[in-house]
């Protein structure tokens, strides 16, 4: 009799319930959240060592050695036969380095007419400093006889001395830095004449091999019209194109085949999409070669699945209720699509817009194809004229020799770094705005 | 009803047994998505200034061939339609038949409160727009008080017309939902159950809105609440399966079926 085990109670009905294993159940679930911990843990420290070894090998990129000097224009080193009313690059081809050297070998009181010594005076300048010289000049011919107070930069060398950077156990027959100048360097910083300032060049300049005028200038400004091209070209045929796939075709074979290979192409290396624009654009249609013109479609291919993927997401999002609602209004489907889903639709086709455009800022593989490695020294005026990319100047950088060049390939990664976090933020905020609006 | 004289008590009567006139009507129509059929040869009267309730179970077509009536059907692409559907004795699917205007003559209100996520006032106010029925902003303010007004909203909302729709309750969205689709004059209304996704206080309020906008409008309402038909219309039709079972008079439908499926829905037996 079982009646005679049941004692009261509800204890003995739980008792007899199945084991279903409700610990192991819990297990697993805790077990679940530390993966997830873990996952994320090890994420964050890769990126904290990313970032910490990029800036910890970038930051110094900002600064720059530079000397204070007197400098005399004196006549008779710029113009010694006085030709400059008559021969126009009398001013261009005059010996511009000797000024600053004489005037810094005033400055450290050396024997000028110790060559050796003065030669060595002459290493501690940049020779980006004919250039600065000659600028001053050439706009205002007039300083010519007078001294003028001005910040040269030191030569790469001893910046990258200045900076630590070079080993000073090494015998001085095998380094670039010379005891003697190291001497003076160290006299000349306690005098705050040698000093490190902002580097406003690595912005502003074009392609050097010498690190302390090599600058971005010229990849910023490749980097920026290309974006402008892709966003120009890529979002709307991209948006125009999500639309008709997803609000008006008809779905049958074609576009079925139209799909699969939109989602091909997003995942195409990009290196194809680069040999494509050398055959087409470069080849065939004669554009230039390693102008950002070019650069800017290829990326454009690149970037359009991505748009046009992003963008059917955000449209199938829009809850088909709306349609309904506006087309049982009588609104016609083209009124539906652009007074209704469009609108809503918007937060994320721009997000998917700028995760495309981050992406194709920081391309480097088909650029190298259609010769956007190249020296340029000059700003680009057009997008016609040739340039580079921020990522391809990292590329250029990092295959360089000195040491100074180390430190620039990691600026240049911080700012492209920077850059993207800038148009994710833009993404962030006018996501935030476009969905406060409703 | 002592103050009342009899002429009166007779004329009433006349009334409501006049036949009023035909508004839409359906003749043969016969769905198909794709291969599968989902009407058979469908024919049905709407008849003016009166709430014709659409019953049956879940699939039998009463939504689809509701959806017919303004064409809702044409965004569907596998879906192909025969037979005649007439509003005014002209066939809607004429060639000639404008499908905007169309609409714009048969609104709809739909099962779930779908209002735009903007502002109520711009919810009324996008119909009128969008035809051209207004250009003024006072003509707007107008036709969205009036609206409003006539969907029994206008008290309840009048503050706070710049705020978004999607705030409001449940109810009172359906009700904007009415409201927006009174806004641009239509001659007939389509619910498709429009209290379904509504608490019992809001379905009363609902179905009082109903009863009150027959004066004006002709409506057809798709309805699983088989007290709500009963309440609410005047003429009831009983769909089973793509075939219309039976329709004539709420009162003869739920009192005295002629077909012998219809009594047992109306019973609860089935659906």
């Amino acid at each position: 009799m079982t009646d005679a085990v049941y004692k009261g109670g509800d204890a003995p009905r739980a008792a007899a319930r199945r084991d279903i294993g409700i610990k192991k159940r819990y297990a697993a679930e805790q077990r679940f959240r530390m993966y997830g911990i873990i996952a994320i843990a090890i994420g964050i420290f890769f990126l904290a060592a990313l970032l910490w070894s990029v800036v910890s090998n970038g930051y110094t990129a900002f600064w720059q050695s530079s000397i204070n000097l007197d400098v005399t224009f004196a006549e008779n080193v710029i113009d010694p036969d006085n030709e400059r009313a008559t021969d126009p690059n009398a001013l261009l081809t005059a010996n511009y380095p000797k000024l600053a050297t004489d005037a810094l070998v005033a400055k450290l009181g050396v024997d000028p007419e110790n060559r050796k010594l003065v030669r060595e005076v002459g290493g501690l300048i940049s020779n980006g400093v004919r250039t600065q010289l000659r600028d001053m000049v050439v706009a205002d011919p007039s300083i010519i006889g007078t001294t003028r107070n001005v910040w040269v930069l030191a030569s790469g060398d001893v910046d990258s001395a200045v900076k630590g950077q070079v080993n000073l156990e090494v015998d001085e027959s095998r380094r670039k830095v010379s005891d003697q100048q190291l001497e003076w360097m160290r006299t000349m910083e306690a005098d705050g004449v040698l000093e490190q300032r902002f580097n406003s060049g690595l912005f502003t300049r074009g392609a050097s091999s010498r690190p302390e005028t090599a600058g971005m200038g010229v990849a910023i400004v490749g980097s920026i019209y290309m974006m402008l091209i892709v966003l120009v070209l890529a979002l709307p045929i991209g948006v125009a194109a999500s639309i008709y796939l997803e609000e008006f075709a008809p779905q049958n074979k074609l576009t079925d085949l139209i799909e699969v290979n939109i989602n091909n192409l997003a995942a195409v290396p990009s290196i194809v999409f680069g040999l494509l624009g050398l055959a087409v654009f470069i080849n065939f249609m004669h554009l230039p070669r390693s102008a950002s013109l070019v650069g800017g479609l290829v990326l454009t291919l690149m970037t359009l699945p991505t748009i046009i993927i992003a963008t059917r997401a955000a449209l199938r999002a829009v809850p088909p209720s709306i349609r309904s609602a506006a087309l049982g209004l009588g609104a016609s489907r083209t009124q539906t699509v652009f007074h209704h889903v469009l609108p809503l639709a918007a937060p994320g086709i721009l997000t998917g817009t700028i995760i495309g455009l981050a992406q194709a800022l920081g391309e480097t593989a088909p650029l190298l194809l259609i010769g956007m490695v190249a020296f340029v020294a000059d700003y680009p005026t057009t997008p016609l004229d040739p340039a580079t990319a921020l990522p391809v100047q990292i590329y250029m950088w990092a295959n360089e020799a000195e040491r100074a060049f180390v430190e620039r390939t990691s600026g240049a990664i911080i700012v492209l770094l920077l850059f993207l976090a800038v148009m994710n933020i833009t993404a962030i905020i006018l996501r935030r705005r476009v969905e406060r609006r409703w | 009803m002592n103050m009342l004289t009899d002429a009166a008590v007779e004329e009433a009567l006349d009334a409501s047994q006049k036949p009023r006139p035909l508004k839409m009507r359906g003749e043969n129509v016969r769905v198909f998505y794709g291969e599968k059929q989902a009407l058979f040869d469908v024919n049905l009267d709407v008849l003016e200034n009166q709430v014709t309730a659409l019953i049956g179970p879940s699939g039998c077509g009463k939504s689809t061939f509701l959806r017919c009536l303004n064409r809702m059907n044409d965004t569907i692409d596998i879906c192909r339609i025969e037979g005649r559907i007439t509003l005014d004795e002209q066939d809607i699917y004429d060639p000639r038949i404008d499908v905007v205007e169309l609409r714009a003559r048969v609104g709809m209100v739909f099962q779930k409160p779908n209002p735009f996520p903007k502002s109520i006032y711009e919810n009324i106010a996008y119909g009128p727009r969008i035809h051209g029925l207004a250009s003024k902003k006072a003509e707007f303010d107008e036709i969205v008080e009036s609206s409003l007004q006539k969907a029994g909203l206008f008290n309840e909302v009048k503050d706070r017309l710049h705020e978004p729709g999607t705030g409001l309750s449940g109810g009172q969205q359906q009700r904007l939902c009415i409201a927006r689709a009174i806004a641009v004059s239509p001659e007939v209304i389509l619910m498709d159950e429009p209290c379904s996704a509504l608490d019992p206080i809001a379905t009363a309020k609902v179905e009082e809105l109903i009863d009150e906008l027959r004066e004006n409008y002709t409506i057809v309402i798709v309805t699983h609440s088989m007290q709500q038909a009963a309440r609410v219309s005047q003429r009831t039709a009983m769909f089973h399966l793509g075939n219309l079972v039976e329709e004539g008079p709420t009162d003869k439908m739920f009192t005295n079926p002629d077909d012998k499926r219809t009594q047992d829905y109306i019973t609860g037996r089935f659906g």
